[in-house]
Order: structure tokens, then C-alpha cells, then sequence
């Protein structure tokens, strides 16, 4: 029986870029092939050929051993292929329902819509998958890990048998990446087919069938979960060997830099979603502040950075009382921000490096006088640091947007660390970055603790908080639960920290942690 | 926190759309001019009857009627627009310097009427630079003229070296009070500038309509007008009458010259830039977007009010009843088409210019209606707001790397 789907000698080409070399890749039905590889290894490229966006230079495509053209979507679609992207591509005002027959619409005598029956179609659906959709939701009212389903229905309401899914869990929390586990298990089972793009090895382990490893545009290995190592995986990934735990000396604790006491936030709503928070950093230490998203994290480093007024508590940076400045007044009392989201709130994706690397300094000797801008200074600054922030770009001038994931953080990580800090918070700094980018910011971080520098790590990722933090703090609706230094709690006891469950089994461990550090 | 994913959307199309306009090329724009022209000439040829008789006699007298006509109608509009090379060069020759200045007013006539474009074409562009739609140009211009025209014929005794600043100054206080209103309610309240712009363009028609009907009305007139404003407050004529062109026109290269240097050169236009094309981020980054939004929007403001106060002390004297200007609507166009570039505005600023002067005499030679203008300029900008149309006609080829990288804008705006 010849496989689903298989892919001979796809090749694309870009001006200056070979996306896709002859890649030859096969589909069996009713196995999950994960597509792993870095950034701009060509995974999405290939994806986009697949699904008809793009058109390929060399190459074929057979489906059950017929060679089939794609050359839109729709032909895809007809093949019985379907891709959920990335970011979703739903109306939020329409109900689940609505978005799902959006193209495909059922209709009456008379053509008007079916709804009923499209409903209906839905809950069977979701009975048959346990994808748990409610046909009659507003979109905009689900959770992430909802809408990525009702995308996942809407391919099955099209019958579709080979399901693309790219970085389906960058946006899930690690709970929702279980659940979506489950249920592509779930798909298979019932004989769909499953490809899984991805750069995350934890979960290439987890749920693959066979892994296929692509890098600059070619397939460089083909393995299994059973056969293969995280490190192996990796090596082949990135094509040289990777550090996955960074090395890290224990920390030297100067003053302290950062003092939360009883800080209290409230949201649009008055809802208070940042409650009684009190801790304490010191220079050299790095706190880990971990939790499923949604826990007031947020909100919390939007107090702390003067994006938002607290209700009620105390900031205090290098002892000066900041609970109600403006975010000018923090950054030049030396403390440095990595935003949760780089594009929306970290990088002005329409101005050149250049700007960017100024963009809360521009004000300042030698960038200008106060008033006129003095652009050969910019201009330096910036050669400056994309040589030894190591930025991949063509040039100072190019626009930022047109910079990888991880290329636009270095910019910001450049920005931020070229200017004399105290303080860092960072929010999510890996955040769908590859494994290499992740490797340089983590020991970036680390070196500026090892600076003196205090560092407030909030991540969602608790492998990264593991690896990172000296101390760890979990937040669980809008409290800090707990702080407890990092070698004396397992992941797992964190887990259950973080999804609400109190801390019984080692209670006297953390007391202890705790006591110790009152101590100290 | 639906409000503000919902503006937030708004944004987003607007910002869409300006990206659209801002990655179009140079050749885009100058193939977008040469296409208006051509629709432009197509729709002469289709509204002229004389087209549909000599193609009832013969194809040939058909075709060569067409072109008769629009040969005509456009050699008019450069001959309204220039002047009459022919004439120009004879009259150099002659050395005779009233015929000199005869032969080149019509081009000084142009630039007459190039100045409040430029002045309305550099405040709209500012406006988009700072993430703002300012459609109110138009209100802001009557209210700077009015505003002006009132210090022009209220005080008395001034040196015009005092009295011409002193008006210009009171215009573009009016505009920019007009300006400040919209950009206060949009930070205030949430209100978006395109509507609060709008409404404000209406109270400025009809405060000025109330103001010259009964206060500011010359008793001595039969119909509403303003009195004549004092000649202290005359913006100088370079050349005797009839030729009215002015100062005014050298003040607004300045002005377009000046922001361009804010814009580009200083920490303020830095700023100005920065919160227009991501907010978010330059609030993270520090800088006070309440501020740089209000601010911006008044300058702006200001800028459209100094359009009318030159139109008033340079050119008109006093104001009428003939109050719609168009000079407000047809900015946001030649902003554009400058691509916000307040040194582009110069040059889209003169084409408008030239398009609106020539205009007249295109009408009177040729008996093409003025408003054919009005459509040629639409389809300018039309063109350049959708370059696949000029990228299919002349077969240009879009970068594939263009291609990848607006599509991770979308993804990113979707987000």
C-alpha cells in the first residue's frame, strides 16, 4: 500500500535563500510524522507548498500514490489536506459554528444557512474526537487551547485525512499541550494522518510517531522517539553539538535591588488579579516565577515596569518607592525589560535596527543633545551591538520585521543589556525562539547575574524556570503561593503547586526553605 | 478589554492600508500618475458627444476625434498650469518685464494655489506619522482663516513685520485648538480621531457660517462677509496685480521643511514616529503616548489653520460665503501619495497645485468639466492603494522576499 502522502524532491527557492532542497518526505496513514527543525529551517515553507500557498520549483506530490497538483488551497482541501496555522484563523464574533462552515455552508431550499445541521455535524464531531466544543460559543469568548480545536473541527468537517499542524502548542499553556497530545492520539487512532511541525524536542518525544529533522532547507536524519535523545535531536537540529542544561555557578547575593510588599492590582473589571504579593530580590539572584498563564503574571510585570497603576502595595526599587511612576522614571533607575510579547510591545517592527536599539535611550548623550538626534552615534551604537549581540542582519538600517523570532529578541536582549542595569525583568524571553537562541539567551541571563544584576525570570516554560532560577515563586490566581529555593523542589511538586493543589507532601522541605531564607 | 481589541483592529486596517500605500515603489507612484492621466483622458473621450458623431460617419474621424479632444483638453490644462511655452520664450526674448510676469502667471497662479496644499498635505502626513487620521483638515482651515482674518482687521497700528506674524500666529492657534479637541477626546475617552475629526469639521462650517452671517459681518455689505482685513496684515505680493502670489507659499516650503527636520532629526519626531507605527512599544519604552498623541494632532491642527490664514492675508483679504475649499479632503490624498514624507508633500503639494490651476482654463479652452480633475486624482491614488492593478498592467514583477515578509506582518497584526 503506498503511503498517504509523499513529498519527492521538493525544492522552493527565495532571492538569496534555497528554502526547500529536494526534500523527499513520506506520510504513512495513521501516524503522527514530526517535522522538526530550527526557525527558518524550511519547515513552513515546505508546509505552504503542501497546503497550494506556495508553488514549488522542483517537485511532486502524491496522495495514495497518484500524483496530485496543488496550486491553492482549495486543491488542497479537495486532496483531503488540512493545516491549522500557527496564529488561528477565526472571526472571533462568529460562534463556533459559524466559523466552522464559514466556506463550506450548509444551506436550506432558498439558500439560506443550515445552522442545525451544521451544529450538529459539529457535536458529532466532537464527540467522536473528545474535542469537547460547545458548536454555539462565541469564538472570542474560548480559550486558546478551544480555538485551537474548533480549527482542528473545522478540517475534519471538511473530511480531511492529513492534518498539517505548525507549532500547534506555541501558544498552549503545558496543560492544554497535554490535552491537544491526547487528542491527536486520539485522530490517529481513527486513521487520520498527522504531520506536527515543531523546534521543541520535549515534545517531538512526547507524541511522535517518526520524526523527520530538517535543517537549511534540507532533511538531515530520519529517527524515532524510542531511537532518538533529546541531545541527539538537538545536535542534529542545530548541526553542532547544544548545551540543553547551561551550566551555572551558585549566585553571590549582594543588596537587595527589588522589594514587593502586599502589592495588590486590579484589572479593567476591578477584578483583583495580582493579590497581596510580597517578596524580595537581591543583585546576583535570579527569581523564577512560575505558573500557568493567566495567573496575574502579567499584570504583575506591568505594575512592576509602570505600565499599570497598582491599587493598592508598595514597588521599591535601589530603595526608592516607584508603585506609581512612569515607566521612564523605572528604566533609568536601571531596570531592564523583556517583554512577553516582543512584537506587539518590545520592537517598533516597521523602524530599522538602528531605532530600535535606541528606543528607550534616544534621549540620552550621545544619541542626542535632548533635542536633535545625533544619527552617527545611533548608527555606531548599532554596529556596535548587532556585532556583539551577534544579530544576524544584513544591516543596521533593515527593518526589524524582517528579522527572525530570534534575531528580533537578540535586538531586544541588545538593547536592554547595553545599558547599565540593576534590574531585569524578563517575561517569557524564550518564547518560540529555536533551541540555539534559547541557548545564547540563557546564558546571557546568567551572565548578568553572575554581574550583580538581580533578574526576575516570569516563564510559563518550567523547564526554563528549573534550569534558571535560584529561587522559585509560584503564582496561582494572582497569589504567590510559595517561594522556595530551586534545588529543593521537583518539577512535578511544582506542577502541582502551579494547578492549585496546596503543598502537603512537602510541606516541611519548603517550611524549611523558607525559614532558611528569613535567615539569610 | 474588548473596546480596546476592538480599536485596536481599527488600527490595524488603517495601518494596512498605509503600509500598502508606504511599500509602493517610486515606479508605482509615476505609473499610478501616468495611468490617472490615461483613465482621465478614456473618460473625455466617453463623455463627449462630438466621440459618438464622428464614430457614426466613419472608425477613422472616430479615432482622430478622440485624440483631437483629448490632445485638447490636456494641453489646456498645461497651458492653464505653466503658461504657454510659446509665449513664455518670446516674451524672454523681448526682455520687457510686464510681459515677462504676464507670460508666467499662470505658473505663479499654480503656486497660489499649491500653498494650502502644501500647508494642509504637511499637517495630514505629520498626522499619520503619529498613528493619527486627521480628516478635520478642512475645518482647521476655516478656523485658521477666520481666527486670522479677525486679528487682520481687529488690530490696528501694527508694522506688518508684527501684524502678519501676529495673524498667521492667531490661524494656527485656531487650528490647532481645533486640532487638540480630537486628539484630547481620543486619549481621554477612546474616541477615534476619524469621527470626532469629521463632526468637528461641521461645527466649523457652521460656526463660521454664524460668525459671518451676524458678529463678524461687515455691516456695509449686502451679503454676509467679513470686513476687509487692515493692509499691515497683507502677506507680501511679490509681483503688482493682478498676480497674487505671495509669501505665504515660501513660508509653507518652510514649514514642510521644518517638520520634516522634527520628524527625522529630533528626539520629539522620534517619538512622534514611534508611538504612529506601535504605541505599545514606545509605551513600554517610556515615552508619554498621551502626550506625543495630543501633541501631534495639534500641531497638525495647527498646520491646516495656518493654510487658511495664508489664503486669507495673502490671497482672498476677507472671508465670504464661498466656504467649502476642498483643500481639507484632497490632503489626506497628497499625503499619500507623498507617502507621509513632508518633503514629498512639496512635490504632490505642486501637482495638486498645478491639477486644480490648470483646471480652470481646461474648463474654459476646452469645455472639459472641471471635476475631471477630481477623478484623475482618485484614480491616482486609487492605483497607488492597490499596486497589484499597476503591477498586472505594466507587468512589474513583486518581490518574492516582499511577498514573505508582509506576510508575517498580517500574522503579526492578527495577533
Amino acid at each position: 500500500m503506498p503511503p498517504i502522502l509523499e513529498l519527492k524532491g521538493i525544492t522552493k527557492r527565495f532571492p538569496g535563500v534555497l528554502a526547500n532542497d529536494h526534500i523527499d518526505i513520506k506520510l504513512e496513514k495513521g501516524e503522527i510524522l514530526a517535522l522538526l527543525g530550527e526557525n527558518g529551517a524550511g519547515k513552513t515553507t515546505l508546509m505552504n507548498i503542501l497546503y497550494g500557498l506556495y508553488k514549488p520549483d522542483e517537485g511532486e506530490i502524491f496522495i495514495n500514490g497518484a500524483k496530485v497538483e496543488i496550486s491553492s488551497p482549495i486543491d488542497a482541501i479537495r486532496s483531503g489536506i488540512g493545516m491549522v496555522h500557527q496564529h488561528f484563523m477565526l472571526i472571533p464574533v462568529f460562534t463556533v459554528t459559524e466559523n466552522v462552515m464559514l466556506g463550506e455552508e450548509y444551506t436550506r431550499p432558498g439558500g439560506f444557512l443550515d445552522r442545525n445541521k451544521a451544529a450538529d455535524r459539529i457535536r458529532e464531531l466532537s464527540e467522536t474526537y473528545k474535542l469537547n466544543v460547545n458548536p454555539d460559543d462565541l469564538v472570542e469568548n474560548l480559550p486558546v487551547g478551544l480555538q485551537q480545536r474548533v480549527e482542528i473541527i473545522k478540517l475534519l468537517f471538511r473530511n480531511a485525512d492529513i492534518l498539517i499542524m505548525d507549532e500547534p502548542t506555541a501558544v498552549l499553556t503545558p496543560q492544554e499541550v497535554d490535552e491537544l497530545f491526547n487528542i491527536l492520539k486520539k485522530l490517529v487512532e481513527k486513521g487520520k494522518s498527522i504531520i506536527f511541525i515543531t523546534h521543541k524536542l520535549r515534545e517531538v518525544m512526547e507524541c511522535a510517531d517518526r520524526i523527520e529533522v530538517i535543517r537549511s532547507g534540507k532533511v538531515v536524519g530520519a529517527t524515532t522517539p524510542a531511537e532518538a535523545s533529546p541531545e541527539k535531536l538537538a545536535t542534529m537540529m542545530v548541526g553542532r553539538e547544544v548545551d540543553l542544561i547551561t551550566d551555572k555557578k551558585p549566585g553571590d547575593l549582594r543588596e537587595t535591588v527589588l522589594t514587593v510588599d502586599k502589592l495588590c492590582v486590579r484589572d479593567f473589571h476591578s477584578h483583583v488579579v495580582v493579590d497581596d504579593v510580597t517578596f524580595e530580590l537581591h543583585g546576583g539572584e535570579i527569581l523564577g516565577i512560575a505558573g500557568v498563564q493567566g495567573n496575574g503574571q502579567t499584570e504583575l510585570v506591568r505594575a512592576l515596569t509602570g505600565l499599570k497603576t497598582p491599587f493598592s502595595g508598595k514597588i521599591i526599587i535601589s530603595e526608592k518607592d516607584v508603585s506609581r511612576s512612569s515607566p521612564r522614571r523605572i528604566t533609568e533607575l536601571g531596570s531592564a525589560h523583556i517583554p512577553e510579547d516582543r512584537q506587539k510591545d518590545g520592537l517598533i517592527l516597521a523602524s530599522s535596527i538602528a531605532e530600535n536599539l535606541v528606543l528607550n535611550t534616544y534621549f540620552h548623550r550621545p544619541f542626542s543633545n535632548g533635542i536633535i538626534l545625533e544619527r552617527l552615534a545611533i548608527d555606531e551604537n548599532a554596529n556596535e551591538l548587532v556585532r556583539k549581540f551577534d544579530i544576524r542582519t544584513p544591516g543596521i538600517k533593515t527593518l526589524v520585521h524582517s528579522l527572525s523570532g530570534g534575531n528580533q529578541q537578540k535586538v531586544i536582549i541588545a538593547r536592554e543589556f547595553s545599558r547599565p542595569i540593576k534590574l531585569l525583568i524578563a517575561s517569557q524571553p524564550t518564547r518560540g525562539l529555536d533551541v540555539g537562541s534559547i541557548e545564547y539567551i540563557h546564558s546571557r541571563i546568567i551572565e548578568k547575574r553572575d554581574e550583580g544584576c538581580a533578574v526576575l525570570l516570569v516563564s510559563t516554560e518550567l523547564d526554563e524556570i528549573m534550569q534558571l532560577s535560584d529561587r522559585i515563586a509560584v503564582m496561582f490566581r494572582g497569589k504567590i503561593i510559595t517561594i522556595v529555593k530551586a534545588n529543593a523542589v521537583t518539577k512535578e511538586e511544582l506542577g502541582l503547586i502551579m494547578a492549585g493543589v496546596t503543598p502537603t507532601i512537602n510541606k516541611k522541605k519548603i517550611e524549611n526553605t523558607q525559614a532558611r531564607e528569613i535567615i539569610t | 478589554m474588548k473596546n480596546k481589541k476592538n480599536s485596536d483592529d481599527k488600527r490595524n486596517f488603517i495601518s494596512i492600508f498605509y503600509e500598502e500605500l508606504s511599500n509602493s515603489s517610486l515606479t508605482i507612484i509615476i505609473l499610478s500618475i501616468i495611468s490617472g492621466f490615461i483613465m482621465g483622458g478614456i473618460l473625455v473621450i466617453l463623455t463627449s458627444p462630438e466621440v459618438y458623431k464622428a464614430f457614426g460617419t466613419s472608425f477613422l474621424s472616430g479615432i482622430s476625434t478622440s485624440w483631437k479632444i483629448v490632445a485638447n483638453t490636456y494641453s489646456s490644462l498645461f497651458l492653464g498650469a505653466l503658461g504657454d511655452p510659446a509665449k513664455i520664450g518670446a516674451a524672454i526674448q523681448s526682455g520687457d518685464s510686464a510681459l515677462i510676469q504676464k507670460a508666467f502667471t499662470p505658473f505663479l497662479e499654480s503656486l497660489v494655489v499649491t500653498t494650502p496644499y502644501l500647508f494642509t498635505g504637511v499637517a495630514v502626513a505629520l498626522g499619520f506619522r503619529a498613528g493619527l487620521f486627521n480628516i478635520g483638515a478642512e475645518g482647521q482651515v476655516l478656523v485658521g482663516a477666520i481666527a486670522a482674518g479677525w486679528a487682520g482687521w481687529t488690530f490696528t497700528g501694527l508694522s506688518p513685520w508684527i501684524h502678519v506674524p501676529l495673524a498667521m500666529l492667531v490661524g494656527a492657534l485656531a487650528g490647532g485648538l481645533w486640532g487638540f479637541v480630537p486628539g484630547f477626546l481620543k486619549v481621554r475617552t477612546g474616541a477615534h480621531e476619524v469621527i470626532t475629526t469629521i463632526m468637528m469639521n461641521y461645527v466649523a462650517y457652521y460656526l463660521i457660517y454664524y460668525l459671518i452671517s451676524s458678529p463678524l459681518r461687515d455691516p456695509n455689505e449686502v451679503t454676509p462677509k467679513t470686513p476687509w482685513i487692515l493692509d499691515s496684515a497683507h502677506l507680501y505680493r511679490f509681483f503688482p496685480e493682478p498676480i497674487r502670489f505671495h509669501l505665504g507659499f515660501f513660508i509653507a516650503i518652510a514649514v514642510a521643511i521644518l517638520v520634516w527636520f522634527i520628524l527625522f532629526k529630533t528626539t520629539w519626531g522620534f517619538e512622534i514616529r514611534s508611538v504612529g507605527l506601535n504605541p505599545n512599544a514606545s509605551k513600554y519604552a517610556g515615552m508619554n503616548i498621551t502626550l506625543v498623541t495630543v501633541a501631534a494632532m495639534a500641531l497638525s491642527g495647527a498646520i491646516a489653520g495656518m493654510a487658511g490664514a495664508s489664503e486669507i492675508l495673502g490671497v482672498t483679504w476677507r472671508q465670504s460665503q464661498a466656504l467649502a475649499s476642498g483643500y481639507g479632503f484632497d490632503s489626506i490624498a497628497l499625503a499619500l501619495l507623498a507617502q507621509n514624507h513632508p518633503l514629498g508633500v512639496i512635490l504632490t503639494a505642486l501637482l495638486f497645485g498645478l491639477l486644480r490651476s490648470g483646471s480652470r482654463v481646461m474648463q474654459l479652452r476646452a469645455g472639459t468639466p472641471i471635476y475631471i480633475i477630481n477623478i484623475l486624482q482618485s484614480f491616482i491614488i486609487l492605483f497607488i492603494a492597490a499596486p497589484a492593478i499597476i503591477r498586472t498592467i505594466y507587468r512589474l514583477k513583486k518581490q518574492s522576499v516582499k511577498e514573505v515578509s508582509t506576510s508575517t506582518i498580517s500574522f503579526s497584526a492578527k495577533k
